[in-house]
């Protein structure tokens, strides 16, 4: 679709919602693996978790 | 399920199971028909193609401001019942509404360019705006520099009701200030002033970004609560390996 003199502006826009917004997506997402995985790992130890007998 | 059920953590953690990947999903639908509805829609008459930034811009704004107010609840949760899902609630929003609060801040100035000639004015709205986005980033520097968790709720719980006030100026000053930046057209007494058919993307993709923000949150919240497990195990863990 033609978007006119100030295409790149409307661009540059969407481009940076998508960037930010796929930040925040891969934050949430790589932290909750980093986090499973010393759960996991705390498990594993028998370090057990907080409240439960290990 | 009663609310104050939501309140246990193991109760939490299993509802933000069944309900991230359900906000998700919806968002990226509601997302996907409001960008084909934005960019199907009629340029404005004035602003021509530009108006297009708006469907970006605005509900990124609604996002950053709600997010604030959700914070501030979040900070009576924790200073007057100190609940530390509220703390958790509070550390999970503020990332989040800072990311939107800045696609709000350089998408306006995108947009500001080509209507207003200028990328930044100090108008009453864009510096209101700023401030709030240097309060997010106050915010998370407290979490950040204080380690005990409860301490740094309790500091980013009175910053974040100190900066409510801003949250009214935000919304007001371009009513009580000369502002370039234009009047109330969505939210306002006598209704919508925006043509029905720039209306409805705009609130297609602000129901998007709301559904992608409660995602994010809710699954941002569940790494918190996880996160509070992995430390309290290594402080067990340590006390336990003590002479």
């Amino acid at each position: 679709m033609e978007l006119g003199p100030h295409a790149g502006f409307i661009v540059a826009a969407y481009a940076t919602a998508a960037i930010v917004i796929g930040a925040l997506v891969a934050w949430v997402v790589v932290d909750y693996r980093a986090l499973a995985r010393a759960l996991a790992e705390i498990e594993a130890k028998g370090m057990g978790r907080p409240g439960r007998p290990s | 399920m009663p609310i104050r059920d939501l309140a246990n953590p193991h109760r939490f953690l299993a509802l933000a199971r069944a309900l991230v990947p359900a906000f998700a999903i919806l968002a990226a639908l509601l997302l996907g028909l409001g960008l084909v509805l934005g960019f199907r829609s009629p340029a404005d008459y004035q602003q021509g193609e530009t108006v297009r930034i708006m469907y970006v811009h605005v509900p990124a704004a609604w996002i950053a401001l709600g997010t604030w107010a959700l914070m501030a609840a979040s900070a009576l949760g924790t200073l007057v019942w100190r609940h530390p899902l509220a703390d958790v609630s509070a550390k999970a929003a503020a990332p989040i509404g800072a990311a939107f609060c800045l696609i709000c801040l350089v998408t306006g100035a995108l947009w500001g360019r080509p209507t207003w000639g200028a990328y930044w004015v100090w108008d009453a709205r864009l510096t209101s705006v700023l401030v709030l986005f240097l309060l997010y980033l106050g915010v998370l520097a407290l979490w950040r520099a204080i380690d005990d968790p409860n301490r740094a709720a309790r500091a980013a719980a009175v910053l974040t009701l100190v900066g409510l006030v801003n949250i009214p100026i935000i919304k007001f000053s371009v009513d009580w200030w000369s502002t370039l930046h234009q009047s109330a057209s969505v939210f306002r007494l006598g209704g919508s002033t925006i043509h029905p058919a720039l209306l409805t993307p705009l609130l297609v993709m602000a129901f998007g970004f709301a559904a992608l923000f409660l995602a994010l949150y809710l699954a941002a919240m569940r790494n918190e609560i996880l996160r509070r497990r992995v430390r309290t195990a290594h402080i067990l863990a340590a006390a336990r390996a003590e002479p």
